[in-house]
């Protein structure tokens, strides 16, 4: 009787611990969530008279807060930045909320944020309301398939006709005859949120893998004949290949020229233009077309804006 | 200790007392703390599960068959996760059980020594092999050959889905495999424990070896053999890193050529960006699974109870 209470015991343990480090390794801190600060800057710092000077040299003079809302899909981005710049400009708070880009840019409308972050170009409305759009980055997404595919151009609407799972043949689209096996991202991710929106399959896709990071879809798709997925344009290496849309390639070059649709503009509007800023504002935009943030953009997958 | 150093176990009282105080309030204190982590546990699941459970509503969550969590008009069903995890789990024991008994039955009864003296090692540098291990061989090895077996059996098929062989079966097959050193193990034991007595009186009455096997030291050791088993469904339902990799991670039925979401996959795909009731929906789902691994270990401790009751 004895032993086997000893025995249970044990046997709870184990199975509770190999039970619950399934919970455990999900559990990552919740992030950050920037509470709103007063959007009133502090400008005790002199303003430098040349810009360059105040971004080159590591001004620690510059002190005050930023606030930032918007886009869910910048966070990542948002965040980087402020983490960076904190630390460049240790007198300076940066907090960043994400409430979606239309109310980021009714706050920075308001007045209640001094940056409204958007993942996307800003209505004409809006900018009549006096918000000035200023790209920060680009996010491009290449679709990618497994190398041994002989289909290398897709049209929009054959992208929606894969992904909503009604084409499930590429000879359909004059490939081999093989299975597609449609390859996807987790719910919540940034870039299944960009690729359904920009592609209008929001809530419609039918995804054979729904895979949780960039370098497993990538994998998945080089691995499997007959794959199709999509990823960061920066994630794309040699064992896939990224197919044409619309006849564009997916470079760098035709997204900064905006040929390619499968791309959108991170947007960090202001009121009025950034001479207009705090000294803090105008400190961060400077930082963000120095090598330095360019560094920080390129390290979270975006394509800078020169 | 070495044999020069003289001890009593009769020291004077007073160090004695201290001793066994000191002791005693070690083992105490190590105690507690386990017993702490079991409730702190359970209270954190509590506290984050139920949440969602009122705001989204127990039915909609529990019966709802569509996991769209991140759509303007979100939904939480996770009916077919559950399904999957249950099901996914039931294969894998009905595949990795028989297979484990057997290699216990090989191992304590049937094996010459030296053959013992090889498997055994193997068995348990099994359970040492870490679980993203088994989940990368399933993704490069196993994968490919179901996708062959996949474009076989639906050639031509219209309304299939093809996953690339990132399937239910595909999960189940590593989810056996990686339950075998468990049940061997302790089924192992349990045979080992079986008094040589009953072995030598069936032997003597003219059973052969194989009906002593099956009608004598196999049932005796029953209630080991179950505890294996249970033990088995618990590291089954509880694996998370191994059958993300092989599953496809999409919620859908749990049919053996569907990519499937298993309870602990569904909480480790979605919990990097999840947010607001998404984000407090991963920690229901993270309460149901608590929910079954409670429901596996009280009824192995009500089997347990039986057990000491037939003896």
């Amino acid at each position: 009787m004895v032993k086997s209470k000893k025995i249970l015991a044990l046997v709870c343990a184990v199975t509770m611990a190999a039970g619950l480090m399934a919970c455990g390794s999900a559990e990552k801190p919740v992030e950050t969530a920037a509470e709103t600060t007063d959007a009133t800057v502090t400008e005790e710092a002199p303003v430098e008279e040349t810009q360059e000077a105040v971004a080159e040299e590591a001004n620690t003079n510059i002190s005050g807060s930023i606030s930032m809302a918007g886009s869910t899909s910048m966070e990542k981005l948002a965040n980087a930045v402020a983490e960076s710049f904190m630390e460049k400009y240790p007198d300076v708070t940066v907090t960043a909320e994400f409430t979606g880009s239309s109310a980021g840019i009714e706050a920075v409308t308001a007045g209640s944020v001094d940056i409204g972050n958007s993942s996307r170009a800003l209505k004409d409305e809006e900018k009549a309301a006096g918000v000035v759009e200023n790209i920060v980055a680009i996010d491009g997404i290449a679709v990618v398939v497994d190398p041994a595919n002989t289909v290398n151009n897709l049209t929009k609407d054959q992208l929606i006709s894969i992904y909503t799972g009604e084409t499930k043949n590429w000879s359909e689209l004059g490939g081999e005859d093989a299975p597609i096996v449609v390859v996807g991202r987790e719910a919540g991710s940034g870039t299944r949120g960009a690729f359904e929106e920009l592609v209008g399959v929001e809530d419609a896709c039918a995804y054979a893998s729904e895979l949780d990071s960039t370098g497993a879809v990538i994998a998945k798709v080089a691995s499997t004949p007959g794959a199709i997925g999509y990823a960061s344009l920066d994630a794309v290496d040699g064992t896939v290949t990224a197919v044409a849309l619309e006849g564009v390639e997916a470079t760098v070059e035709n997204i900064k020229a905006s040929n390619y649709f499968l791309s959108r503009p991170f947007v960090m509007a202001t009121k009025g233009e950034i001479s207009e800023q705090s000294a803090a504002v105008k400190v961060l935009f400077d930082y963000l077309v120095s090598d330095e943030g360019k560094e920080v953009i390129k390290g979270v997958g975006l394509i800078t804006v020169d | 200790m070495n044999g020069q150093e003289s001890f009593s176990i009769m020291g004077n009282s007073k160090t004695t007392s201290a001793i066994e105080k000191t002791a005693q309030g070690i083992f105490t204190l190590c105690a507690f703390i386990a017993i702490l982590a079991v409730v702190s546990i359970t209270v954190y699941m509590v506290i984050n599960g139920t949440p969602a459970l009122f705001s989204v509503g127990i039915k909609e969550i529990v019966f709802g068959t569509v996991w769209k969590p991140a759509s303007a008009e979100p939904s939480f069903g996770i009916l077919y996760v559950i399904l999957t995890s249950v099901i996914g789990t039931a294969l894998a024991v009905l595949l990795g059980v028989p297979i484990g008994v057997l290699t216990a039955v090989f191992l304590s009864e049937v094996a010459p020594a030296k053959l013992a003296a090889v498997v055994k090692p193997a068995v348990e540098l099994l359970a040492g092999i870490p679980s993203v291990i088994y989940g990368l061989l399933g993704l490069m090895i196993l994968n490919p050959l179901m996708y062959k077996l996949e474009l076989t059996i639906f050639k031509g098929s219209e309304t299939h889905q093809f996953t690339g062989g990132a399937n239910l079966l595909s999960a189940v097959l590593v989810l056996a495999i990686m339950i075998l050193p468990t049940v061997i193990n302790i089924s192992e034991s349990a045979i080992r424990a079986v008094p040589s007595q009953l072995k030598a009186a069936s032997l003597a009455l003219g059973a052969s070896h194989i009906q002593t096997i099956f009608k004598v030291i196999v049932p005796s050791a029953k209630s080991g053999i179950i505890t294996a088993i249970v033990l088995g469904v618990g590291r089954a339902i509880g694996e998370a890193m191994a059958i993300t990799l092989v599953s496809g991670s999409s919620v859908n039925m749990p049919l053996p050529f569907n990519s499937v979401r298993f309870l602990t996959t569904a909480i480790v795909s979605e919990m990097g960006y999840a947010a607001g009731t998404h984000r407090q929906v991963l920690f229901t789902i993270g309460l149901v699974l608590f929910v079954f691994i409670m429901a596996i270990n009280i009824s192995l401790s009500k089997l347990l109870k039986k057990g000491d009751k037939e003896q």
